[in-house]
């Protein structure tokens, strides 16, 4: 019963197995990342370039087809393009960062909706924008798993550098720590992990698996080290969770693994035991000193 | 150990307004000065720009290699998941880098710097579970941690208890016998009467800059208040040479 509830379509089906893989991937480094961005304030940040790449992945297809290579090409550019650009111009008209990438990823959007439609039909319009776990081929799966070790391995070696930056920026620059170059090596880290998601979950979808386990890693550690564990923990569980989901009951799988991460999110505002809502109300008496 | 700091005819600015206009002069080597002023009389500017993290817009500050900044404690987000052991030990920076390992050494050195400033049983304390004032000897633990020839601390004691402030003063004072020179921004004249030799009263121009006692005479103090009224929309390009 339970074998065949958890296991038995796996074992049974390769290409639930391919989509298990891939997300798993995904869940152990898009979530650090997603943490990183919810302590510098940045939750939006990763939805905005998940749209920016839109284009660029567009340009990929018109191009070659549905190529994981081209559509990753352009995705990469479109995105570098979009958080310099931001980046660039509110620096040069004093404006906020947050508003410039806004109007950026809202352009970008529609432009890739039109360039698809122009040149494809419906089917690879909802391919781009949901994307299809289940259609994962080699180079897509290829691709999530160099990602992940690429940015678990850049992790790794900046993991000082990047708390320092988010903690004190200016202690990192009166020390001379190059806050800014971390800063966009972070940022690049991201746009790439986007882009590997969005094989699986298509541009709409992608950055759910790196924003909802990361906020939801806040009610389980009160360390940085501690939420970035959580937070893949949570995402491994999410992306278990979803396949079965979608499979047992006939549900698209994107949105099934996001709405399981949205589950377990959910579950730990309730009950985590870090600001929870439950550990709050819950009044436990107080210690002696 | 000390090194001076010289600034020589310096102007730093807000997008073009002077916010310190036209200071020459020296913090001399093992000196304790206070800077003194009224609000956006450019304090906090001045100090940025010594630890170089603003823009010189005209002439030139020289300053040593290793200066220590104290940044006013609410522009750090004191909820952020980080222990105290690990803000202490952020003081050994220029020392391990990015990669280097922080030898047991540096790891007693900053539990000792805790120990110091009143948190020795908190090392393992997420920062968010302290009180401003506690917060604030956990900026001074890394100070102390980072070992520095020039300390500048900018508004040090605001928003903490009189004991906290009593404690981290003492520590001042151990700085200055030590031959560090300690640069601190402050805004309570009878602390700064008591207890700095030397300061800097400052209304965007300087006012003065010598002796305690002559820098906040009165006449001085009345001359800040008169030139700190504000931010001229209208303002010419200034005339004088840099």
């Amino acid at each position: 019963m339970l074998y065949d509830l958890l296991i038995g379509p796996f074992a049974e089906f390769g290409f639930l197995r391919r989509a298990l893989v891939g997300c798993l991937a995904l869940s152990v480094a898009a979530p650090p990342l997603g943490v990183f961005l919810v302590l510098r304030r940045m939750s939006l940040t990763a939805d905005v370039l998940a749209h920016g790449i839109l284009p660029g992945v567009a340009a990929g297809f018109i191009l070659a087809g549905l190529s994981v290579t081209a559509m990753s090409v352009g995705g990469l550019v479109a995105g570098l393009l979009v958080t310099l650009g931001a980046g660039a111009i509110s620096r040069a008209t004093g404006g906020r960062e947050d508003s410039a990438l806004a109007a950026l990823y809202l352009v970008a959007l529609a432009l890739g909706v039109t360039m698809v439609s122009a040149s494809a039909g419906s089917v690879e319009l909802t391919h781009l924008l949901f994307g299809s776990v289940l259609g994962v081929d080699d180079p897509a799966l290829l691709m999530m798993a160099g990602v992940a070790t690429l940015t678990l391995l850049a992790l790794s070696l900046a993991w000082r550098p990047l708390v320092l930056e988010c903690f004190d920026p200016s202690f990192a620059a009166a020390e001379g720590a190059r806050g800014g170059a971390w800063h966009l090596l972070f940022m690049a880290l991201v746009v790439l992990n986007v882009l590997a998601a969005f094989q699986a979950l298509g541009t709409m979808m992608a950055v759910g698996l790196m924003m909802l386990p990361a906020v939801a890693a806040r009610h389980w550690a009160r360390s940085v080290g501690g939420m970035a564990y959580a937070s893949s923990g949570i995402a491994i569980l999410a992306s278990a969770a979803g396949i079965l989901v979608s499979y047992h009951l006939d549900v698209p799988t994107g949105p099934a693994v996001v709405l399981s991460a949205g589950a377990v999110w959910a579950a730990s505002v309730l009950a985590g035991p870090v600001d929870g809502v439950l550990a709050r109300s819950l009044r436990r008496r107080h210690l002696a000193g | 150990m000390s090194e001076a700091i010289r600034l020589r005819d310096v102007t730093l600015s807000h997008d073009r307004h002077p916010a310190v206009h036209h200071i020459s002069g020296e913090f001399a080597p093992g000196s304790l000065t206070a800077i003194v002023g009224p609000n956006g009389a450019g304090k906090t500017t001045l100090l940025r720009a010594i630890a170089g993290l603003h823009p010189v817009d005209e002439g030139r500050i020289e300053r040593p290699a290793r200066i220590a900044l104290l940044p006013q404690m609410t522009a750090l987000d004191r909820s952020f998941p980080i222990s105290c052991l690990d803000v202490a030990m952020l003081g050994h920076w220029r020392r391990c880098g990015a990669f280097g390992a922080i030898a047991p050494a540096g790891r007693a050195q900053a539990e000792a710097a805790l120990e110091a400033v009143g948190l020795g049983g908190l090392a393992r304390r997420p920062v968010g579970s302290l009180s401003a004032g506690q917060f604030q000897r956990l900026l001074f633990a890394r100070l102390l941690v980072q070992d520095a020839p020039v300390i500048l601390l900018d508004e040090p004691f605001n928003a903490v208890d009189a004991r906290t402030a009593a404690d981290l003063l003492r520590l001042v004072r151990e700085w200055h016998g030590q031959g560090r020179t300690v640069v601190a921004v402050l805004h309570d004249l009878e602390l700064v009467r008591r207890e700095f030799p030397e300061t800097l009263l400052l209304a965007r121009d300087p006012v003065a800059w010598c002796g305690t006692e002559e820098a906040l005479a009165a006449s001085n103090r009345l001359r800040a208040r008169m030139m700190s009224e504000g931010w001229d929309e209208a303002a010419a390009a200034c005339g004088r040479a840099a």
